[in-house]
Formats: structure tokens, sequence, C-alpha cells
């Protein structure tokens, strides 16, 4: 486990994402440190919530500068189910202009004076998915962690405008060490799913490791929700701080002053 | 959450919403995970008006038992309703 930090900062600022769009996004950092990794928060399908908020401060918390943009943002303002409605009856989030927002968060990361060059990527849910695309598509991440992406591999009535290519065939484009996480009692992505895209990942000697949770299936860490499996859960993100801790350089000197 | 297989269907009628009445132009139909119901999945229905924005919005999740009784029911109250206000059609067979 890294470092825990007990001075923060957390705000909403915004950044200039896909097409020059003005983008809200939650920002949280450690106080009192030289340097730290960065690491983009991608939201659920439910939206830009607090559950994701909380999770942002967790990654501040343990040593990163953690942003997650509203990745919602374009479909209008209000609570985050209402949004998260519409865009899905609008199709979703088309993917190009969300590799263009996280693209545009990493860099945004990078820039800041203390960071120490290494970026993180971690997307739930849909998120996830959009996390292993982002792994395939950007070449300036250090690592990236899917948590329950479905539509990894998709169907081909699955293919729409919005999401044109299973992320599955880009594969071999990933540069970066992916870790997965996922529930045996999940339907989207189901266990067969998962083996399919671990199967691709093994032919093409990319760096991974995938962990299946037993009695848990979408979205085990949400606290919130019916489907929080506590063992799971707690495991689940002892995996994620390991594999960041590993590839970031995160600091393990607990700072003295904030 | 991560699919978005969507019925939808045009409405002519109103919905109350966190900010009152408005007119509805869609109900979008979905079997996915719930927001807020204690089920991995459900049927939901967004009642909305799209010119409205996000807020304009009367949400269900239901059970899957529970989205066939509404079914029923509506089809039950329609037929009964525009019987009794003889609105009903009947349809002869065979003609």
């Amino acid at each position: 486990m890294n470092a825990q930090y007990e001075g923060l900062l957390a705000e909403t600022i915004t950044y200039t994402g896909h097409n020059g769009d003005e983008i809200p996004a939650y920002f949280a950092r450690p106080l009192g440190i030289e340097s730290c990794p960065g690491v983009v928060v991608i939201h659920h399908m439910p939206g830009w919530d607090e559950g994701t908020k909380e999770i942002t401060r967790r990654f501040a918390h343990h040593g990163f500068a953690a942003i997650d943009p509203n990745l919602h943002h374009r479909w209008g303002s209000g609570e985050p189910d209402d949004v998260s409605a519409r865009v899905r009856a609008t199709g979703g989030m088309p993917d190009d202009q969300t590799m263009g927002d996280v693209e545009s968060a990493i860099r945004y990361l990078r820039a800041l004076p203390y960071a120490n060059g290494k970026i993180g990527v971690i997307g739930f849910c849909s998120g996830g998915r959009q996390t292993y695309l982002a792994a395939c598509t950007l070449k300036n991440i250090d690592a990236a962690v899917d948590c329950w992406g479905g539509r990894v591999a998709m169907k081909p009535e699955d293919i729409t405008p919005q999401q044109p290519v299973a992320p599955i065939d880009l594969t071999e484009g990933i540069s970066c060490p992916l870790l997965g996480l996922f529930g045996a009692e999940d339907q989207a992505p189901s266990p067969a799913e998962v083996a399919q895209i671990e199967a691709e990942l093994k032919r093409l000697g990319k760096t991974y490791e995938f962990h299946m949770y037993e009695n848990a299936g979408h979205g085990f860490f949400a606290t919130d929700r019916p489907n929080y499996r506590q063992h799971a859960a707690v495991e689940g993100w002892n995996e994620v701080f390991k594999w960041f801790g590993k590839y970031l350089n995160v600091p393990s000197i607990v700072p003295v002053a904030v | 959450m991560c699919t978005y297989i969507t019925e939808k269907a045009s409405m002519a009628g109103s919905g109350k919403g966190a900010q009152g009445w408005f007119a509805l132009s869609n109900a979008n139909v979905y079997y996915d995970h719930p927001f807020h119901a204690p089920y991995e999945h459900s049927l939901n229905i967004d009642f909305v008006n799209e010119s409205m924005g996000p807020s304009a919005r009367v949400a269900v999740e239901l059970s899957p038992e529970s989205a066939r009784a509404l079914v029923q029911a509506i089809l039950t109250a329609l037929e009964t309703g525009e019987t009794e206000h003889g609105l009903r059609v009947e349809v002869a067979v065979g003609t």
C-alpha cells in the first residue's frame, strides 16, 4: 500500500478538452510533496457523480494528482443520473471525443509543476472500456486499469457511429501495462468476454494482469449500490494501488508538513 | 450501464418531475443496471422532454415482474376506461 497523505486539495477546475471545448473536471492532489504521478479517473456510465469524485480524492490521499473530467458535460447540466439518461438516449459518448478529452486531461496533468512525469488512467464500467481504448490509442500513458469495462469485445450489432470500433481489435496498439478487475457474475463483460480479451493480450505479448472475483458482479466498488462486494472491493483496491505503485513512481515518504 | 440498447416511443402527455409538470416528448425504455433500485438489473423508463434539458425527466426502475405487471395494468386500465367512456372500437373478426 502506498503512503497516505492527510492533507489534500480538491476542487472543480476547467481544462481544454477535445476540439477546444472547455471541460469541467474534479481535481484532487496531495499537499506538501515535491512531485507526484497523475491519474485520469474516467467516470462510469451513471456519470460525473459523488462516487467518482470520492475515488478521485482517494487517489490524492494515496499520493496522486487525480483528474476526473465530466465526460457528459456536452449533454447539459443537471443531476448526474438525468444527464446520463440523456447520454444513453443519444447512443452514448463518441469514442473519438472521449479519447480527445482523456488525452487533454493527461496533458493537463503532465503540465503540473509538481508532475513526476508518470500518468495512469483508470475507468469504471463504460469508463473501463474507454480506459482500454485509451491504452490502445494514446501513447502517453504509463499504466492503465480497466474496472469491469463492457463491450471491449463487441458483437457486430454493438458497433454504432459513436463506438465504431471494438477496442479488442486495437489491442496490438497497447503500449502500457494493463490491470483488469472483473466480477465472475458480471454479464457485461461476461467471464467469456474477459477470457477473450485476455487471450488477445496474451497472444500479442502485452504486459497485463487480470483478476476475476467470485461472488461479485458489475461495479463491485460502489458502496452505495447493491452490487457492492466488500471482500472483492478491498482486494481490488489493493491491486489498483499495487499496480500504479509499481509503474508510476508514487512518492513513498509521508510529508511532515502541509 | 454498459449497453446503450434503448427502446424509444414518442409520447403525447405530461409528466411531473423535480421542477413540476412538463410536456413529454419521449419515453426511453431499457433493461440495465439501475441507479437506485436494489437489483443487479432493472427495467428502466425515462419519460423525458428532449427539448427541455436533462432535468425534464421522470424516471422509474422496476423489477421485471413489476414491469410486466405495469404493462398488464396499463392495458387493463385502457380497455376499461375506453369502454366506459364509449371510446373503445370493437374490431369485428372475419369481416
